[in-house]
């Protein structure tokens, strides 16, 4: 093979969403053996490895990343229907739900509240952009509904998918380590506070404590992203008519 | 591909556009896919089951959720100026931003049932 078949043959590869596609997966399943290897260390979550991958793979070939997003977007397009699909572990708790809805719903509105105002509050003490704070805004939340909140509110998405992701990582760290240091025991109260703070990542790592915390994890998730594109909007808009 | 995980998948995209096109008519603050999510989960309560294609479809996206994070992390590419220049605030406010969340959710739900403890006699 001459220089000049590989010159035809990455043409091929860069102009087609095939390469994106495989990439993403290729990358996926090595960090996903690697956290495996690595017994769940969650510095090692899946999702790091696998960008930090193909962002090296990009820097490598110069691929501009709306090439790769050409490839990338079938995935990506998932983020959806797997929203809707929140429903079911929502549909399979409501059992627990119904006892401890007060407590719950309270706990989801302050958590809400203060997951968006701290986050946006300590950015804008520190002097960060406006696009920056309303792109911070959602950090909790999950991140297909995150990155639609983050584009109703005039953020950036892709940046907010970023920092909805490293916000799941420090909950998923951090967690555990803040209940024990309050000494908050009771699953059912660390499960909500996980999923309200640290969405999917966190309610992966709740999981792994107990089912009970994992199942009051998964279901703050779902219902704080419910809450979040309630009042998150309403609540920046306040918070930047008083900054300006 | 298994027919259970065609029909639940089916299930789960219409739902979703439903729920986009229902967001956009009534111009309804909350995005797409959530409206969808609120859809299903009041038809799954008002039929009282839940069908095994449903379950096959939403396991499966559910169970490689983080999977489908990776395109929009990659994105990070396309902000390092922005992240190199905000440093700072975004690492703070990341950081002290979840862990007060984390506490402060915790402690509230832990003070309202407390509260619902003693008034109701203690369940407990």
């Amino acid at each position: 093979m001459n220089d000049n078949n590989l010159t035809q043959v990455w043409v091929y590869l860069s102009a087609s969403p095939l390469f994106g596609l495989s990439m993403t997966l290729i990358a996926y399943g090595l960090a996903q053996r690697l956290y495996v290897y690595a017994k769940g260390n969650p510095l090692l979550n899946p999702v790091v490895t696998a960008v930090a991958l193909l962002i090296a793979l990009l820097l490598a070939t110069g691929m501009p990343y709306k090439n790769y997003f050409d490839g990338a977007q079938f995935v990506h397009f998932l983020l959806g229907p797997a929203t809707v699909a929140l429903a079911i572990p929502l549909y399979r708790q409501f059992g627990k739900l119904k006892q401890l809805w007060l407590p719950v719903l309270v706990a989801l509105l302050a958590g809400v509240t203060i997951g968006g105002v701290s986050a946006v509050g300590i950015a804008w003490l520190l002097g960060a952009d406006t696009q920056t704070l309303l792109s911070l805004a959602p950090k909790s939340v999950t991140a297909p509904v995150a990155m639609g909140i983050a584009e109703r509110i005039g953020g950036i998405p892709s940046l907010t998918a970023v920092l909805v992701v490293t916000t799941g990582i420090i909950g998923a760290v951090l967690g555990t380590r803040v209940f024990d240091l309050l000494g908050i025991r009771d699953d059912s109260v660390r499960g909500i506070a996980m999923g309200v703070a640290a969405h999917g990542i966190g309610t992966a790592r709740a999981f792994q404590v107990s089912a009970e915390m994992g199942a009051f994890a998964g279901l703050a998730m779902a219902l704080s992203a419910f809450t979040a594109s309630l009042i998150l909007p309403w609540l920046v808009d306040l918070l930047l008519q008083h900054a300006a | 591909m298994s027919p259970n995980f065609l029909n639940g998948i089916t299930i789960l995209l219409v739902y979703q556009l439903v729920g986009e096109v229902s967001a956009r008519l009534l111009q309804l603050p909350v995005p797409g896919p959530v409206v969808g999510m609120v859809l299903l989960f009041i038809t799954l309560l008002l039929r009282g089951g839940l069908e095994k294609t449903l379950d096959t479809a939403s396991s499966a996206l559910l169970s490689h959720l983080s999977l489908l994070f990776v395109p929009a992390g990659v994105g990070v590419i396309v902000h390092f100026h922005r992240i190199g220049n905000e440093w700072l605030p975004i690492t703070v406010a990341l950081l002290l931003g979840t862990v007060i969340t984390l506490a402060a959710t915790a402690l509230i739900m832990l003070g309202v049932s407390h509260l619902l403890g003693k008034r109701g006699g203690g369940h407990e």
